[in-house]
């Protein structure tokens, strides 16, 4: 068994780990983190890529609102490389009250969210696509964010501040002696060997895992894991974000992120993090809802479905020391739950991540009696100075390189030197880590034509043996499988028709030796449930009455 | 989004556009029907910046449409993307000057046609044409065509009046017959007036397609609305409009409306009266209106229907039309375009690619030998005759000849051959 001592201990490699690891890192902590599969694996890299003005909120919670332009404006600054400056809408279709328009206009102004009314002629000029019902429509400065790029470069940054991040280290438990939790014990998947870390502090970071994470310390923190499914349109149907004017409910946006177009999202409490179904009626209902913003999207070919949780904290003890606001909590188990050496970050939203981290590492520097600045606000992430990232990028690049002989994965245009650079750089691991690094398989074919190549391209060079780069390819079909399966339909049917005749017939995949899957293997949804289960919500409604 | 950009969800991926690609097959300069449609397309955005160069390498030759299973409108996809290009100023002056030289083939022959003998020696001349490749980037060994000194509208209305009140048909006699080869439009006139139709001829100019294959969108805008406000009235009469320029009716048909948006009524009612010549002449033969062509033609010819003809998805009309002529034996090409595609293989940048495309239509036409060639389009005529020194006739002229007509020089010569 190995071991490891640190300074601060972070568990959890999503948006808030790695963002607290580069703050910590920054203010010149010894710093460790472990992620228990990829980085950005979680609800990270399973939202639907808002990056918020704050409009969504500017009636619900106010607050929130103020916070998200706050750091809009920050990660504007900080890594405009991982954003795309496409604004949003707030447009009232016939399905919504106009009578939330001067409430939202009030809230905008009260939250100092930029807001600015634009003509229906001109929105339709903009997005020809959007219901000609629609009366109005105002803008504000959302965008959409690449999540697995800016948790790629906060660990990057984290590294170059002499961070480590141990991806695959799956916590076992938390190392309680006495009173006092002392670091955690690790199961490093990839080496299969069991790994101790010890540090002065643990950042309990693990998001919608939190409570479980606290369990293993005999620590209650309760999380209601609320699952948001969303759905992907295969190409982009609008270029702005666009948003429905009234309170935040269920399928009231539209994102469009890369190539993509994202629907979303449900919000339906589930009982375990890791275990969770895709409803057909969470699918119908985002289709549904984005008829009423483009007419005939739900007859648009749908890519994929998923789900991440969010973590809600429910707060289970009275107590004056926690620092709780209503967008994410920040727990100090010492005075809360008598238990020192571990505090717990959870909640919040992609958006407010570094405000998060910052919050989190002030209360570092508290625990350990060491106060520092916190510079990330100023201080920009590898790579800033490429500027916002646009929609047209990869083609440019490749008409200029004239690298379109080179490519592996064809619907997103991922060469076979961004595949090399993945798996040398970026330390990929698996084919999925691949994906999350240069969008490898994340098109229109879903993995059907660059699956194969990157195996190859793993194969080669990690010097795999036959058998563990056939479970590799497995693995991943599998992972593309799990988002298809909701929405086998129309052109997506077809679509996977013919990757399962490449797959399974012509290349015999299953039948390869080798064994079934990896210890790196994906999670999976769970089965639908045929009756009960998370139930629609007019059925919810029916049950109540 | 419009249809034709919406019609890239249809994509999946399986790469027989690829495989059938002309273009792709002979050059790395352009990546492919699949590459350049609907994977490019995922990238481009309306308020994006211009990301496309390699997609003015695609002819527009729509070989890719055509054998697409899943009904991607490939080839509009990328004209849409050039014209694009054209509109992003990512297209540079001198090209676009070589471009519209080589497109407006209308203002040209109006110009030229008055002094035809002139322009002919000039534009045959070896030196000037060094001098074009190199200041314009027109293909010094390209072929041109010759202007006629006859032209077709002049010649048509000059001609007493003929009168039927059997039928009648509007006559869209395209740039070539116009300016180029007014003995097209001469056998057409001929045959149609065998059939007791009566021709009309109303005011028109070009179809615009050479200028939408350049990305010129806004300039092919003016001439389609200009013909729809000529020709409207007739279609709305029930009156069909013909051609025997498969690339015109083509674009009258399909090309404009959608290339430009152009979903109105008006397009639509256009499109739905606009047929090729010989997809009308068929309907004739199909309702036993049909004249029977008498006079043998005891030739074997090689034929090639052009893309834009196959891209009507009207089966082979003129081939039927053909097997009427008795003794006439007919050997149809396999190759998918003879590399021209309009003002593609005129390029410099662009020739040698052309040339190449057309090989195995080359080699078919010279294994097959005869003393004509015959083609339903006009460019890939002179393509035809520039590669292999085979003079190429229209269908027309054979049907005409077969009905007795003998002002088709080109087929007399070859019956007197024979």
């Amino acid at each position: 068994m190995r071991t490891i001592q640190t300074e601060v201990l972070i568990v959890g490699g999503g948006a808030t780990g790695t963002g607290v690891a580069r703050d910590c890192a920054m203010r010149g902590f010894k710093t460790v983190l472990v992620e228990s599969r990829d980085l950005a694996h979680g609800t990270t890299g399973r939202y639907h890529g808002l990056l918020h003005s704050g409009g969504r909120y500017v009636v619900k919670d106010p607050k929130a609102a103020a916070e998200c332009i706050e750091e809009n404006r920050i990660l504007r600054r900080i890594m405009p490389h991982c954003l795309e400056d496409t604004g949003g809408f707030f447009v009232v279709t016939p399905y919504d009250d106009p009578e939330f328009v001067p409430k939202f206009l009030e809230g905008c102004r009260h939250a100092e969210v930029p807001v600015e009314t634009v003509p229906i002629a001109e929105m339709l000029r903009q997005e020809p696509l959007l219901n000609k019902e629609i009366s109005h429509c105002f803008r504000v400065p959302d965008g959409s964010a690449d999540s697995f790029m800016a948790t790629e470069l906060n660990a990057e940054s984290s590294r170059q501040y002499g961070a480590s991040i141990l991806n695959y280290h799956h916590v076992m438990n938390l190392i309680r002696r006495g009173d006092q939790v002392v670091g955690a014990l690790c199961h490093d998947l990839v080496q299969d060997e069991q790994v101790a870390i010890y540090a002065d502090l643990t950042v309990n970071a693990a998001g919608a895992w939190a409570g479980k994470i606290a369990a293993t310390a005999d620590i209650l923190v309760k999380l209601l894991p609320g699952k948001g499914t969303m759905v992907a349109i295969s190409h982009r149907a609008v270029n702005t974000v666009i948003n429905r004017c009234k309170m935040p409910s269920d399928g009231d946006i539209i994102v469009p992120i890369h190539t993509v177009s994202v629907l979303g999202t449900t919000d339906v409490q589930v009982t375990d993090p890791d275990h969770f179904a895709i409803e057909p009626w969470e699918v119908q209902l985002m289709l549904d809802e984005a008829d009423k913003l483009i007419p005939g999207a739900s007859e648009m070919r749908i890519l994929r479905a998923w789900a991440g949780v969010r973590p809600l904290f429910q707060e289970t003890v009275t107590t004056d020391s926690r620092d709780v606001t209503r967008a994410y909590a920040l727990l100090d188990h010492a005075p809360r739950d008598g238990v020192d050496g571990v505090i717990t970050i959870t909640g919040g939203k992609w958006t407010t991540y570094r405000m998060m981290a910052e919050a989190t590492t002030d209360k570092v520097c508290q625990k350990l009696d060491s106060p520092r600045p916190c510079r990330t606000h100023l201080e920009s992430l590898p790579g800033a100075e490429r500027g916002y990232h646009h929609l047209g990028a990869r083609l440019k690049r490749l008409e200029e390189e004239r690298s379109y002989g080179q490519l592996v994965c064809e619907c997103e245009l991922v060469t076979i030197e961004d595949v090399h650079h993945s798996i040398s750089e970026g330390n990929a691991r698996t084919v999925d880590d691949i994906r999350r690094d240069v969008r490898l398989g994340m098109g229109p074919c879903q993995g059907g034509f660059c699956t194969y190549r990157a195996v190859g391209i793993l194969h080669e060079v990690k010097k795999l043996e036959n058998s563990a780069s056939n479970a590799a390819l497995r693995d991943f079909l599998r992972e593309r499988w799990k988002g298809l399966r909701p929405i086998l339909w129309g052109r997506q049917l077809k679509q996977a028709r013919l990757d399962e005749l490449i797959f399974l017939n012509l290349l015999n995949v299953e039948q390869l030796p080798g064994p079934p899957a990896t210890r790196l293997q994906p999670t999976m949804y769970d089965e639908p449930s045929t009756t009960g289960g998370s139930a629609a919500p007019s059925e919810r409604e029916e049950a109540g009455k | 989004m419009n249809p034709v950009e919406l019609s890239l969800q249809n994509c999946i991926k399986c790469n027989i556009c690829v495989t059938a690609c002309p273009v792709a097959a002979v050059t790395d300069l352009f990546p492919g029907p699949k590459y350049e449609g609907p994977q490019a397309a995922r990238f481009r955005g309306s308020d994006q910046p211009m990301p496309d160069s390699s997609v003015d390498y695609c002819s527009g030759c729509r070989v890719c449409n055509m054998v697409c299973p899943t009904g991607v409108k490939i080839a509009e996809i990328n004209a849409k993307a050039r014209g694009g290009m054209v509109a992003a100023g990512a297209v540079s002056a001198r090209q676009r000057l070589r471009n519209n030289l080589l497109a407006r083939s209308a203002d040209l022959g109006r110009l030229a046609q008055p002094v035809a003998p002139i322009a002919n020696a000039i534009l045959n001349n070896r030196l000037v044409r060094i001098v074009t490749e190199s200041v314009l980037g027109i293909a010094r060994e390209a072929p041109l065509p010759s202007f006629s000194r006859l032209r077709f509208s002049k010649w048509f209305h000059g001609r007493p009046k003929t009168v039927s009140a059997k039928r009648q048909v509007v006559f869209f006699h395209g740039c070539s017959t116009e300016y180029y080869e007014p003995r097209v439009g001469q056998a057409a006139v001929a045959v149609l007036e065998a059939n007791g139709i009566e021709v009309i001829v109303p005011p028109q100019g070009c179809c615009g397609l050479p200028l939408l294959s350049n990305g010129e969108f806004d300039a092919a805008r003016d001439y389609h609305a200009s013909n729809i406000s000529s020709l409207l009235a007739y279609a709305k009469q029930g009156i069909p409009i013909i051609g025997t320029s498969t690339s015109c009716t083509l674009t009258l048909k399909e090309e404009a409306p959608e290339l430009l948006d152009y979903y109105g009524e008006d397009a639509q009612l256009l499109a739905a009266h606009t047929y090729d010549f010989h997809e009308y002449l068929l309907e004739l033969l199909e309702q036993g209106e049909l004249l029977m062509p008498r006079r043998p033609i005891p030739l074997t010819l090689a034929y090639h229907a052009p893309c834009q003809y196959r891209a009507h998805r009207i089966g082979r009309p003129s081939l039927e039309i053909m097997g009427l002529i008795p003794e006439l034996n007919i050997i149809e090409s396999q190759a998918a375009c003879c590399g021209i595609a309009g003002t593609y293989g005129y390029k410099r940048e662009k020739y040698q690619i052309g040339m190449d495309v057309g090989r195995p239509l080359f080699e078919f036409v010279n294994s097959v030998g005869g003393s004509v060639a015959v083609c339903d389009s006009e460019t890939c005529r002179w393509q035809i005759t520039h590669a292999t020194g085979i003079e190429t006739v229209h269908p027309v002229e054979l049907l005409a000849a077969a009905y007795g007509y003998t002002g088709c020089d080109r087929v007399e010569k070859a019956i007197a051959g024979s």
